[in-house]
């Protein structure tokens, strides 16, 4: 077996079953804390605060934007990057046709590819640079948030080697940093992926019920 | 000083009042930092240490070591974080209650929505269960569960203040009415500090002929249990509320201007107390907004300009910022808003029971100058608030800082408008 066999293989199998049964673990594991009854009397309806909040929070509001403007574009450019790449780069769809569903969708031109990759590199570097002068950043940060910031950029930078497919080995190099993220990554500060929508929620139905959305 | 920490029951605590509202907020911050944008307190003195999320730091360490889903996989692998210890506790200490008026500017400008102010609020339970906490606000607490008042309000200083209040103008405050549809409570910083506000609210009662009453069973509405993190005085001053109101069978209870009290009461009440409340809870704001819109009170018009700030508990973190609005607008022909205000407003600097921790004085009077600020922006020849607690927090810092604009009750302002 041949180093990419190994990693688009075994090793793939081995951490997509980790990061599948890890995310779901720990988000079930989030729900069944429970919490307590909410017994006052209700003025607005939690299920739509919830829903507000979900949607409200992909802006900073209250006039707060001019203030966490950086964040906002540098983040916004990172996300949507990373997401256009992840789901629409031609080597992905067909990896996700050949190897997860069964069937795909139009990849991206390649320079619209070009633009996304560019606009996921630029918002990272850019992040982690915050993250590493800006005062506030450098008092909240810990290992955590080093270790996923440079694991996605590994991912994206062995990403654009392969992206030739001149050479076996640098796309077993991308599949196992593939891995290597899908492992960490439930265990990791990574998870906001998925409980963004809880805590968004949660503060969303809390208020709702008052009728304000914070 | 942290030989005598309960480290242990804090920890305790600290697993006892981490629900799955507070597991995803916990596992859902991501460090980014912008939360320090919108406080108060970073905001006047840009020292990081103020950032909102790291008050988080105690909970966070206890919910990732020992409750969080795979922390025993990730201890296996050493990467859980060290257990919380009274050195940690005693630093927080200033963090938790000399810096953090739980006004919940932060949750705005969260891209997670993360409630930072109701988890200080549970880390300050966890602070009282180590031993810690500032001396000013545990005594304040400890009057409220023994006087009834964080003032030292007894019953009997109550009867005499309301006799001495009605006689000295001339004016009807009903004590002890064995029925009434309205129970009305008093703050005891109004009753102590600004006596004009109960006869204020006395007038408009009388004026709407409102069937009301207080009652010395139950009548201070500020829950310094809630403030300080005594979950049993807090539940205490509830018990005392909903006694009064249930005994008279009152329909309402009016919460006087006092932004916690209205948490406490309208939002938590019935949460600490462990069953739902049988009557309900409005702001003074909300009741007289009723009682105007029903055409119960006939207000003059104002012609002098005016602004008004929003108390956090009733606006941003308790959805009546309207209310006042209403009021204002049918007798203030030169009502000026703030910028940023209703929900988005900057806090005074002393909400959270910061007002009464002595300590933290110097940092609100710099958290003032922000609403100096704003309130000079509007041109507003008067300021008012509906929350004694903000009145007395701006009037103190007012004064250290030598600022001349006065700070009126909207609920004083309202009476004298009565036509």
């Amino acid at each position: 077996m041949s180093f990419l066999e190994l990693t688009e293989g075994p090793l793939w199998y081995i951490a997509a079953t980790v990061f599948v049964v890890g995310v779901a673990w720990r988000l079930i594991g989030i729900l069944t804390i429970g919490r307590p009854k909410e017994m006052s009397r209700s003025r607005g309806f939690a299920p739509g605060g919830a829903i507000k909040a979900v949607i409200l929070h992909s802006v900073p509001h209250g006039g707060n934007l001019g203030r966490t403007i950086y964040h906002f574009v540098v983040g916004y450019a990172f996300h949507v990057g990373l997401f256009v790449v992840l789901f629409f780069a031609a080597p992905h769809v067909d990896f996700i046709r050949e190897r997860i569903l069964g069937f795909g969708w139009t990849p991206l031109p390649r320079w619209a590819f070009i633009i996304a990759a560019e606009a996921a590199f630029a918002g990272l570097i850019l992040l982690w640079v915050r993250r590493m002068t800006d005062p506030v950043m450098r008092k909240l940060s810990d290992w955590d948030d080093h270790v996923g910031t440079w694991l996605t950029f590994i991912v994206m930078l062995t990403g654009c080697l392969a992206l030739q497919e001149s050479h076996d080995g640098l796309r077993a190099f991308h599949m196992l940093s593939v891995e290597l993220l899908l492992v960490y990554f439930p265990f990791g500060r990574l998870m906001h992926a998925f409980t963004f929508i809880f805590s968004r929620s949660y503060t969303g139905a809390t208020y709702g019920r008052r009728g304000v959305t914070p | 000083m942290t030989e005598t920490v309960n480290t242990q029951a804090a920890i305790e605590k600290f697993k006892a009042v981490i629900g799955a509202h507070v597991a995803s907020y916990l596992d859902a911050c991501i460090h980014c930092g912008q939360c320090a944008q919108a406080c108060h307190f970073h905001e006047v003195t840009k020292d990081p240490k103020y950032t909102p999320a790291l008050k988080m730091e105690p909970i966070r360490k206890v919910y990732k070591r020992h409750k969080a889903p795979l922390s025993g996989v990730k201890r296996m692998f050493g990467l859980v974080p060290a257990e919380l210890t009274a050195e940690d506790l005693t630093e927080w200490q200033e963090l938790l209650y000399d810096s953090c008026t739980m006004c919940g500017r932060c949750t705005e400008v969260c891209p997670m929505g993360i409630d930072i102010a109701s988890i200080v609020g549970l880390s300050r339970q966890a602070m009282v269960a180590a031993g810690l906490g500032p001396e000013d606000l545990m005594e304040a607490a400890e009057n409220a569960r023994t006087k009834g008042s964080p003032l030292g309000m007894t019953d009997e200083v109550l009867a005499d203040r309301i006799e001495w209040l009605a006689d000295d103008n001339e004016i009807e405050i009903p004590l002890d009415r064995e029925k009434a549809d309205v129970l009305v409570t008093v703050s005891s910083i109004e009753m102590m500090k600004y006596p004009d506000s109960i006869v204020a609210m006395a007038k408009l009662m009388n004026a709407a002929g409102v069937d009301w009453t207080i009652s010395s069973k139950g009548y201070e509405a500020t829950n310094f249990g809630v403030l300080s993190g005594k979950s049993d005085v807090a539940k205490i001053m509830i018990e005392r509320l909903t006694k009064a109101a249930e005994s008279i069978g009152a329909k309402t209870l009016v919460i006087p201007e006092c932004g916690h009290a209205y948490g406490a009461m309208r939002w938590s009440g019935a949460n600490i107390l462990g069953r739902p409340l049988p009557f309900e809870v409005v702001h003074i704001t909300e009741f007289m907004a009723r009682l105007v819109k029903g055409g119960k009170l006939k207000l003059k018009a104002m012609d002098q300009s005016i602004t008004y700030h929003d108390p956090c508990q009733v606006s941003r973190r308790g959805g009546a910022s309207q209310a006042a609005r209403d009021v204002l607008n049918v007798f203030a022909k030169d009502f000026r808003e703030m910028s940023p205000t209703g929900n988005h407003n900057w806090c005074c600097g002393g909400g959270g029971g910061v007002q009464a921790v002595a300590s933290a004085a110097e940092l609100r009077h710099q958290v003032f100058k922000i609403k100096i600020a704003q309130v000079e922006a509007t041109g507003a020849a008067n300021m008012v608030s509906a929350c004694a607690n903000c009145r007395l927090t701006m009037d103190e810092s007012r004064a250290a800082l030598g600022w001349q604009h006065e700070i009126k009750s909207l609920v004083e302002v309202v009476a004298d408008q009565l036509d």
